[in-house]
């Protein structure tokens, strides 16, 4: 695979040498850390969420990961490697493998997302989820940022998941399992590097709050950046 | 917006020497100066003239911004050296690669043999590294063009320069003295570094977005329901009417002949004389707007080619562009010749002086102006300016309308009162013949963001930035070619090229289909062709058409001036005629570098 991208990127060095404005659609890598936090919650966790693509202008190789590490408790996460196409302007169809993680246990899916910038600014991924026993999840991102000034802007977030039955290893309760609300002030100090402080309102629904009673408001502080 | 960079720096320090000519701030004026003053290259624009010429593209330490960076240069000059050819003559151009790269040089609107148009992969194979190609071809034009490597991205890093060519017959307009004012965009980031961001992130240089406090004016201006309908539709689209140029001040400092702001680039002029200016526009992405306050510019050329000569305060030019403007300065005066980036995040400047230790004041920048619907190609003449919908739009669809793209040049020109009606052949009354289409083919996936629907013929529209600004702007539509075209004949048959793009992903194309996707144009040999252009972006496409002229419709078929770079406006249409009177190969594009790899056409003529 290093191979492989060495000798792409070699040859998109040839191509742009021999033609003006250079090749129209290199390969390129970036790196996202969407945020990489302090939560002032029960658990006074590190959290993270992220994503890593290789690819060219309509055709990518996503990884994406969040989780968090409390501060006795393990690490979990939720991690996805996807192929990803673009099916419209806007929008990305999405297909690959997702991989949860907790203290004691995982859990292998298999993912179909859609990601894009919905009308209105809004940045949304949806993913479907399907393990190899039938069950179902669905786990929604949304996002908006709204420009105080050039640098500073508050983003509003919204994620949520649900699932089709009880996956009490990983403690996925059937139905409506988790909401988050976040409302972050980042400051962008260029355009690659953001701290920003927040606060974030987590709650657990139905047989997901059964086995593991959620329900808090915490404050937040991180960096998010780019390269 | 108080970014403290460095390159906010020279702008900010040439700010200040405005303030430190009348009064006492020669502290910042003087470490600026000791701080740039560091070039190991040529000082002044070298003038090469007769009819060898050696041309050395190699690198050099620049410092353009208080930092020292790497240019690639020709004979050590940044600009390169302006080329003096005569009108007749038979030129031999002797081009050395001391890079490590392939390079080439292309003669911008010169009319040659194909093989020596320094396109490579279409004209030649490029010339390799320590090697020499030698170019020989005979002028047939004259007037002020220029000249750039068609390699990389050598051209934003200073391989540009220009070309002088002495008619055969006199000019038709006198004139004492002549400069070339070479107008460039610089920046010390890597060009592949500046194309990585964009497409990453395709808005990181546009540090003038739509904040939420302009969103509260508007409340306060229109009140709630209005400020949001208006901003409805850019909102649905994805589109912000804020996107007026990708590459910005943030990154550039804008050069006159080589030089930053603060060096202020002096022309010296003595007591009633008649001062040519050839403004060039060498960017790799920066539409300027030039005006010179205190003086009147008489515009006498464009793009090489006598036009009739009008009078102006102001006028754009998009890249790759060139107008002859002619001043009249008072004795014992100094002007500042001022170029603002369209987008209003910097200048180029200079003087016009008597004296070259006198400069003059320099004017404040104008305010940046948003996009207005018309810019998305809505036809504003049976729509209200406020509340509204989106049925005059319709996104990535094909529907394209025949009679729409018939309707011709006058819809969209205001008519001067010299203007004779009678002498006139306009397109729309020829003989009401229709120009038969030739369909291309056209893709519109995730390439193309939006479809305008009625784009308009905005020939006498100065573009965002200029609109209602008090001043006399040069439009299109004041372009009419000094000579008669009577001679030249009907078109034969049209086509449509939709300039088309994803801002987003950062991608742009033709007909929805990028370079590398694209089956050539082809032309015949001896036709009469018609090409109208429609921009389905949000973005300004100065459009270059290798080998032959283009005669821009511009309200008389009788007087179509020739160019070979055409600004296309946002959502607007614009249409030229060629004489396809060049056999072989030829490259078509979008001349914005960043945009060029995808926006681009071979043409082949058979």
């Amino acid at each position: 695979m290093k191979k492989l991208i060495l000798a792409s990127v070699s040859l998109a060095a040839i191509a742009m040498n021999s033609f003006a404005g250079g090749t129209a659609d290199p390969l390129y890598t970036k790196v996202t850390i969407d945020s990489l936090e302090k939560q002032n919650n029960d658990e006074k966790s590190l959290n993270w969420e992220g994503n890593i693509w290789v690819g060219y202008d309509l055709n990518k190789l996503y990884l994406y990961s969040e989780g968090e590490k409390g501060k006795e408790t393990s690490v979990e996460s939720e991690n996805q490697l996807v192929f990803s196409r673009a099916i419209s302007p806007y929008w990305d169809i999405q297909v690959g493998l997702g991989y949860d993680k907790t203290p004691s246990e995982n859990q292998t899916w298999g993912v179909l997302a859609l990601q894009g910038m919905a009308p209105y600014f809004v940045e949304t991924r949806l993913a479907l989820l399907l393990d190899d026993e039938g069950n179902l999840g669905m786990r929604l991102e949304v996002e908006y940022d709204a420009l105080l000034t050039q640098r500073l802007s508050l983003t509003p977030s919204i994620s949520s998941s649900f699932y089709s039955d009880d996956i009490p290893e990983m403690e996925f309760g059937k139905g409506l399992s988790n909401i988050t609300l976040g409302l972050r002030l980042n400051y962008d100090i260029t355009r690659e590097f953001s701290p920003y402080i927040g606060i974030e309102w987590n709650k657990n629904y139905g047989n997901t709050n059964d086995f593991n009673q959620n329900d808090e408001t915490y404050a937040v502080a991180g960096l998010k950046f780019w390269f | 917006m108080k970014n403290l960079t460095r390159r906010s720096f020279v702008k900010g320090m040439a700010a200040t020497s405005v303030v430190a000519m009348g009064s006492i701030n020669l502290n910042a004026g003087v470490l600026n100066q000791s701080s740039l003053k560091i070039n190991s290259i040529a000082d002044e624009v070298e003038v090469l003239s007769g009819k060898v010429f050696n041309l050395n593209i190699g690198k050099n330490t620049v410092n353009l911004t208080g930092n020292p960076a790497i240019a690639t240069t020709i004979n050590n000059s940044l600009s390169g050296p302006t080329l003096k050819w005569k009108e007749g003559d038979e030129v031999t151009i002797n081009v050395t690669n001391h890079l490590k790269e392939d390079t080439s040089i292309h003669w911008h609107g010169i009319i040659l043999p194909p093989h020596m148009d320094g396109v490579p992969g279409i004209s030649f194979d490029g010339i390799k590294p320590g090697s020499t190609f030698t170019y020989k071809f005979t002028i047939v034009q004259s007037g002020t063009y220029w000249y750039h490597s068609h390699s990389g991205f050598q051209e934003q890093t200073g391989v540009y320069g220009a070309i002088v060519i002495e008619p055969k017959n006199p000019n038709p307009y006198k004139y004492d003295r002549d400069y070339v004012v070479n107008l460039s965009d610089w920046s010390d980031e890597k060009p592949e570094k500046v194309y990585r961001k964009l497409k990453l992130k395709a808005d990181y240089y546009n540090l003038k977005q739509r904040t939420v406090s302009d969103y509260i004016d508007d409340i306060k201006e229109k009140g709630f329901f209005s400020a949001f309908s208006s901003r409805k539709m850019w909102n649905e689209m994805s589109m912000t009417d804020r996107d007026l140029s990708d590459v910005t001040g943030a990154t550039y400092t804008y050069l006159m002949n080589g030089k930053n702001p603060n060096s202020n680039w002096k022309a010296i002029f003595k007591a009633n004389e008649k001062v040519l200016l050839r403004f060039v526009n060498c960017s790799a992405m920066t539409f300027f707007d030039v005006r010179i306050p205190g003086l009147k510019m008489t515009v006498v050329a464009s793009d090489g080619n006598d036009i009739q000569p009008v009078c102006v305060d102001e006028f754009r030019i998009g890249v790759a562009e060139t107008y002859d403007v002619i001043v009249e300065p008072k004795e014992k005066e100094a002007y500042s010749i001022f170029a603002q980036s369209l987008e209003r995040s910097g200048y180029a400047l200079g003087s016009l002086t008597y004296d070259k230790n006198i400069e003059a004041v320099v004017p404040s920048m104008d305010d940046a102006q948003a996009l207005t619907h018309s810019d998305m190609g809505m036809d504003m003449s049976n729509m209200e300016m406020e509340g509204m919908d989106m049925s005059g739009m319709k996104m990535n669809q094909a529907t394209s309308n025949n009679k729409e793209d018939k309707q011709m040049v006058m819809s969209g020109m205001k008519m001067s009162k010299e203007m004779d009606m009678s002498g006139m052949s306009m397109p729309m009354n020829h003989e009401n013949k229709e120009i038969p289409i030739t369909k291309l083919e056209e893709e519109f996936g995730p390439q193309t963001t939006m479809r305008v629907q009625s784009p308009q013929y905005r020939l006498d529209d100065p573009g965002v930035g200029l609109r209602n600004n008090g001043r006399r702007v040069l439009t299109y539509s004041d372009l009419k070619s000094l000579t008669a075209t009577t001679h030249d004949a009907y078109p034969d048959r049209e086509i449509i090229l939709r300039l088309t793009g994803n801002m987003e992903r950062y991608m742009w194309s033709i007909n929805g289909i990028a370079y590398e996707d694209a089956k050539p144009l082809e032309f015949k040999y001896g036709e009469r062709l018609r090409v109208t252009y429609i921009n389905d972006t949000m973005m300004n496409h100065p459009m270059h058409l290798h080998g032959m002229w283009s005669d821009l419709e511009t309200g008389d078929d009788n007087y179509l001036p020739k160019k070979h770079t055409i600004v296309v406006q946002p959502g607007s249409k614009i249409s030229f005629r060629v004489n396809v009177d060049a056999m072989g190969s030829w490259a078509f594009h979008c001349h914005l570098l960043y945009h060029m790899g995808g926006m681009f056409r071979k043409v082949r003529v058979s």
